[in-house]
């Protein structure tokens, strides 16, 4: 009998295993790494660096909402000069894939970044082109074409493994992950949070000073595993699952579901040692299902024949 | 030097209600009693459950040994939920967390005076204990609306800490408060005062418009809402001074860069 392995390749990214941290919760991983094993992890995503130093938005800048929270942090980060030079050597010592998440205002910024980005040690970058907190004229993931042609700019400026993130808002993820695909991404990783609001009803004001921010933990997994289950039956490139995983049951319904790959974001909050956990249980489930490689378990829902179904009542009901 | 973080289990020794809604909790931890320093704070995760799903930052109280003590009040759900909570229990705590008081230079010709609003109390007790070792004129001034929610009298006492009191309706001590008491430790003043603060933010304005008067050396703790604790997701940051030089980016994370900072770090008008 062959040997159980958890190793995966993303895009050209070989990971230990398929359990990344999702970006904007694991800070430039070092903020962790007195905390837990961060050497264990199949790949780490920082928090989205853009060209310029951002302050972010002001406060407050989370609630805490029923099963998740909402923040609107407006992509608080030192910039690419302060990363590339203060923490990306630190984080290089542990030894584990090190994918950049960056993000900009215009399409030329991106193009930069991922010049700037693309011979220091990264083994990939994730366009963060669905971030809910920042001013634009719509998110660039909301339209196909806009994505389509700015994933095509970044794809010519960099030789690295390239991931664009999705955002769940919109009428039909596939068209933009098809988007992403035709214009060179290498993988797709989705879903970024769902905008949402909360209201103190005694001030009657906003709980966000932003008065709209992302939401995400485990009540947005539903609505992230279906996303991950449409793309990855439309696109040929590995997806990256995210969104709500709480344990490695959750991990594992995102592979059946068709990612190859997932993220941790909100959990890191609630159990620092999540991501641990979820090998471990992605290891327990395989010895258990006689799986020897994760490739055996994505895709492996079995809807086949009711699949026409599902979507024909889905469509009669609301 | 990097300072360890513990995430551990513990047995809940005593959860006690201590006035009307708030209650004092201990447990045995030797990882975060060997680490601890006055002004951290515990992560604390009050369910097992993901509603409400992010933990609690609360202040170390009290540390007796190994025995660690957190003093808090019953704000909202979460709380609500640890003070049910019982001996024999177990708690989930990330921590020690933050930066913690800058007492170390305090020396004995030096006037601590630690200053509490309310459940501001908690973290002032633990420097208190760490103060006295140091120092022979500790005096501590706890303000609240009312008697019953004035905390820890006796065990200021028992620290030989000199105690003031301040009630907003005078049914105990002055009827004012802290900062009234504050202003009059400042008759005469004197340089060797350093003050030490943890309370409501319209009382720490106050302590902030004294001390500044008199450019009294002072310190805050603050308290933000927080996701991680650690310092990665930049929820809970406030607006700080800007730094010479140091661009723009000067908003401050109450959970690693703080919660304790310099009084003259914060800009207090957008507080």
């Amino acid at each position: 009998m062959s040997k159980l392995s958890l190793g995966v390749d993303i895009a050209g990214i070989k990971m230990r295993n398929p359990v990344m941290t999702a970006s904007g919760t694991f800070g430039y991983g070092l903020e962790y790494s007195n905390l837990i094993n961060i050497e264990d992890f199949g790949a780490i995503v920082t928090k989205t660096i853009t060209l310029e130093p951002r302050i972010g938005n002001p406060q407050p800048r989370i609630v805490e909402v029923t099963g998740g929270m909402l923040n609107s942090i407006g992509l608080q980060n030192p910039g690419a000069k302060v990363f590339i030079e203060e923490k990306l050597p630190k984080l290089k010592e542990y030894g584990v894939p090190i994918i950049a998440n960056i993000s900009g205002s215009k399409k030329a910024e991106f193009v930069k970044l991922a010049d700037l980005l693309s011979n220091i040690g990264l083994s990939g970058l994730e366009l963060n082109i669905s971030c809910p907190n920042v001013e634009h004229a719509g998110l660039f993931a909301q339209d196909a074409d806009t994505t389509y042609k700015l994933v095509r700019k970044v794809r010519k400026a960099t030789n690295l493994p390239l991931i664009v993130k999705l955002t769940p808002n919109v009428t039909d993820v596939t068209l933009i992950a098809g988007a992403a695909e035709d214009a060179g991404a290498d993988a797709v990783s989705l879903i970024n949070t769902l905008i949402g609001m909360s209201i103190d009803i005694q001030t009657k004001k906003p709980k966000l000073a932003n008065v709209i921010g992302g939401l995400s933990g485990p009540a947005v997994k539903p609505i992230a595993l279906r996303m991950v289950y449409e793309v990855s039956k439309k696109v040929r490139i590995p997806v990256i699952g995210m969104g709500g995983i709480m344990s490695s049951d959750d991990a594992i319904e995102f592979l059946l579901a068709g990612a190859s790959a997932v993220a941790i974001g909100t959990a890191n909050f609630v159990n620092p040692n999540t991501c641990c956990e979820i090998i471990e249980g992605i290891k327990t489930y395989m010895g258990n299902n006689k799986f020897n490689k994760i490739s055996d378990i994505v895709g492996r829902v079995n809807v086949k024949k009711l699949e026409k179904l599902i979507y024909a009542r889905s469509i009669t009901y609301v | 030097m990097k300072s360890k973080i513990f995430n551990v289990k513990k047995e809940i020794i005593e959860n006690k209600k201590i006035s009307s809604d708030c209650y004092k909790m201990t447990f045995a931890s030797k990882e975060i009693a060997e680490q601890a320093r006055p002004g951290q704070f515990l992560h604390i995760r009050c369910i097992e459950s993901y509603d409400p799903l992010l933990r609690r930052p609360i202040s170390i109280h009290s540390l007796k040994g190994n025995v660690v003590g957190i003093l808090y009040k019953i704000i909202g759900r979460g709380t609500g939920l640890l003070s049910k909570k019982i001996s024999g229990d177990y708690i989930d705590v990330i921590g020690p967390l933050g930066n913690g008081f800058g007492y170390q230079s305090v020396a004995n010709r030096q006037l601590p005076i630690l200053v509490g609003g309310g459940i501001g109390i908690a973290p002032l007790y633990f420097l208190a204990q760490r103060l006295v070792e140091k120092c022979s004129d500790v005096t501590v001034l706890i303000g609240a609306d009312t008697k019953c929610n004035i905390l820890c009298i006796d065990e200021f006492k028992k620290l030989d800490c000199r105690v003031k009191i301040s009630t907003d309706d005078g049914s105990t001590g002055i009827n004012g408060t802290v900062v009234d008491l504050l202003k009059k430790e400042f008759v005469p003043v004197n340089s060797k005062l350093k003050v030490f603060a943890c309370g409501p933010v319209p009382m720490l304005k106050q302590v902030n418009q004294q001390v500044s008067k008199y450019n009294v050396s002072s310190q805050v703790s603050l308290e933000r809402q927080m996701a991680c604790g650690v310092g990665a997701c930049m929820g809970c940051t406030i607006k700080g001074q800007r730094a010479k030089g140091k661009g723009q980016n000067n908003y401050k994370r109450v959970c690693k860069d703080g919660p304790v900072f310099d009084i003259k770090e914060v800009v207090w008008e957008e507080m």
